[in-house]
């Protein structure tokens, strides 16, 4: 290994906010939209996530000295779908109400683009605490997006925050579009917006987040 | 008649009133980052909706088959093994490894064939298709046809199943064809430095699901003007449109239920 290669702390560090899988990165953007109506939908999601990335990546780790080129993208997802239908088996057994709310977005973690992207650029390539911090910063990154997120939708469309009211609704007409889907879509855009606006202030490394999908 | 009825409210509902990209956030990725030019976005969508139908008919047909409980493959061969009649099977519990491997072997296959015998059209669709082993969009159909063919009060066949995935490939190229159009035109326009790329395409985009959300409650319409003797909760269609499409889908609690009674929604 280069000299230049993180060590685990600094990738544990990295993942969490100057690499942020949503903002920085725009991975992962199916879940960050329909998940985050409400903040217990969208830690209930993130907790799945972290499971599912920390144990894929270090059992990729594991395997990493057999992996062969052309089939490691498929081996990737069948880990991955291994190890979400076992989240989904938990939270259908004893989140059964949280479970019927995420509906199908528990088995879609299969083909979050996180996971098999951190799966190939670091899992793939690194020693298991190497891959593991990855996994925990990057999760809690992912966490901390859908947290800001379902922050924004959920104090503005329900007038709460983890179903605990905080203004009475004759104070606060709620904002029902902030639920529906298209809340969703512009809360992101304007969040999105202003994390590069901050970013571009600070001048960070690098000045606008790539587009590519 | 009727079955063509419902055949019709299935398509109509996947394709605009439960759009895969701008309902139901599926497929996000294809949509904010192959969505600059119109060939191109029009190209990806027919890969999708190409691949779609593919995965849903191999999906379909393993999920009826061997998958499901009771099917009747995997019940034979498991009373033929324990030589008791009254064995069932259940393997619900692969059906989600099955379907990814499903997903990524026709997008492998389909690569190798289109290669083969159309080489022109390979080279528009060339640099899409192993993208589409990871859209979500193929999964989420697979997913929705296994919640109705596994449901024993719908037990879909493989006409519903097919006519729904085709039509969800269809919205998804609706979608991402209008958002590249709208795109295309926002290359002229003075986009502040901070929104430029994703930022104001998801802006737009939800501009355009609030423009879709204008579809829903055109199911229970079509189902009254069809199925008049078949719809009595269709009676009031323009009372509570959302609440109503939102009964209607397989997973009624996607959105929370305070939002039925948002005000956007009222009348």
């Amino acid at each position: 290994m280069a000299n230049d290669a993180p060590t685990p702390l600094e990738r544990f560090l990295r993942g969490i906010l100057p690499e942020n899988p949503v903002y920085r990165q725009l991975l992962g953007m199916c879940p960050t939209l329909a998940v985050t109506s409400g903040m217990r939908e969208a830690m209930t999601m993130a907790g799945a996530v972290t499971f599912v990335l920390l144990c894929a990546n270090v059992l990729i780790s594991l395997i990493r000295g057999l992996l062969k080129p052309h089939l490691r993208i498929l081996v990737f997802t069948l880990t991955i779908a291994t190890f979400v239908t076992i989240a989904d088996r938990f939270l259908s057994a004893f989140l059964p109400e949280m479970s019927h709310k995420l509906g199908p977005y528990v088995p879609l973690i299969i083909v979050n683009c996180i996971i098999i992207c951190r799966c190939e650029v670091c899992a793939s390539r690194q020693s298991i605490p190497a891959a593991a911090a990855d996994a925990i910063g990057q999760s809690l990154g992912f966490a901390l997006a859908l947290a800001s997120i379902a922050t924004v939708r959920e104090v503005l469309g329900s007038g709460s925050w983890f179903g605990v009211e905080l203004v009475s609704e004759s104070l606060w007409p709620r904002w029902g579009i902030m639920l529906l889907p298209p809340g969703a879509f512009l809360t992101l855009g304007v969040l999105l917006g202003g994390a590069n606006w901050v970013s571009n202030r600070r001048s960070v490394r690098r000045p606008v987040a790539t587009t590519e999908g | 008649m009727e079955h063509l009825a419902e055949l019709i409210l299935i398509a109509v509902g996947a394709a605009v009133i439960s759009n895969f990209v701008l309902t139901n956030f599926v497929g996000i990725c294809p949509f904010i980052g192959v969505s600059r030019r119109v060939d191109m976005a029009f190209g990806m969508g027919c890969a999708v909706t190409f691949v779609i139908s593919i995965a849903a008919l191999l999906s379909w047909t393993f999920t009826w088959f061997i998958l499901r409980p009771g099917a009747p493959l995997m019940t034979w061969i498991v009373r033929t093994v324990t030589g008791d009649p009254a064995a069932t099977s259940d393997l619900m519990i692969l059906s989600y490894i099955v379907y990814i491997f499903v997903i990524a072997s026709s997008v492998q296959l389909v690569e190798m064939y289109v290669r083969k015998f159309h080489r022109s059209l390979y080279k528009s669709f060339g640099v899409y298709l192993p993208l589409i082993t990871t859209n979500c969009a193929i999964l989420f159909a697979c997913l929705k046809i296994m919640a109705y063919v596994t449901d024993p009060k719908e037990l879909w066949g493989l006409d519903k199943a097919l006519v729904l995935a085709i039509f969800g490939g269809v919205g998804f190229t609706i979608a991402i064809v209008i958002m590249a159009g709208i795109r295309e035109e926002l290359d002229h326009c003075d986009v502040p430095a901070s929104l430029k790329g994703a930022a104001i395409t998801l802006i737009v985009a939800g501009i355009l699901a609030m423009a879709f959300m204008g579809f829903s409650g055109v199911d229970a319409n079509l189902r009254q003007a069809m199925l008049p003797d078949k719809a009595p909760a269709a009676t009031q269609p323009a009372t509570q449109p959302a609440a109503k499409h939102l009964a209607a889908a397989p997973w009624p609690g996607v959105y929370p239920r305070s939002s039925r009674k948002g005000p956007t929604e009222s009348p």
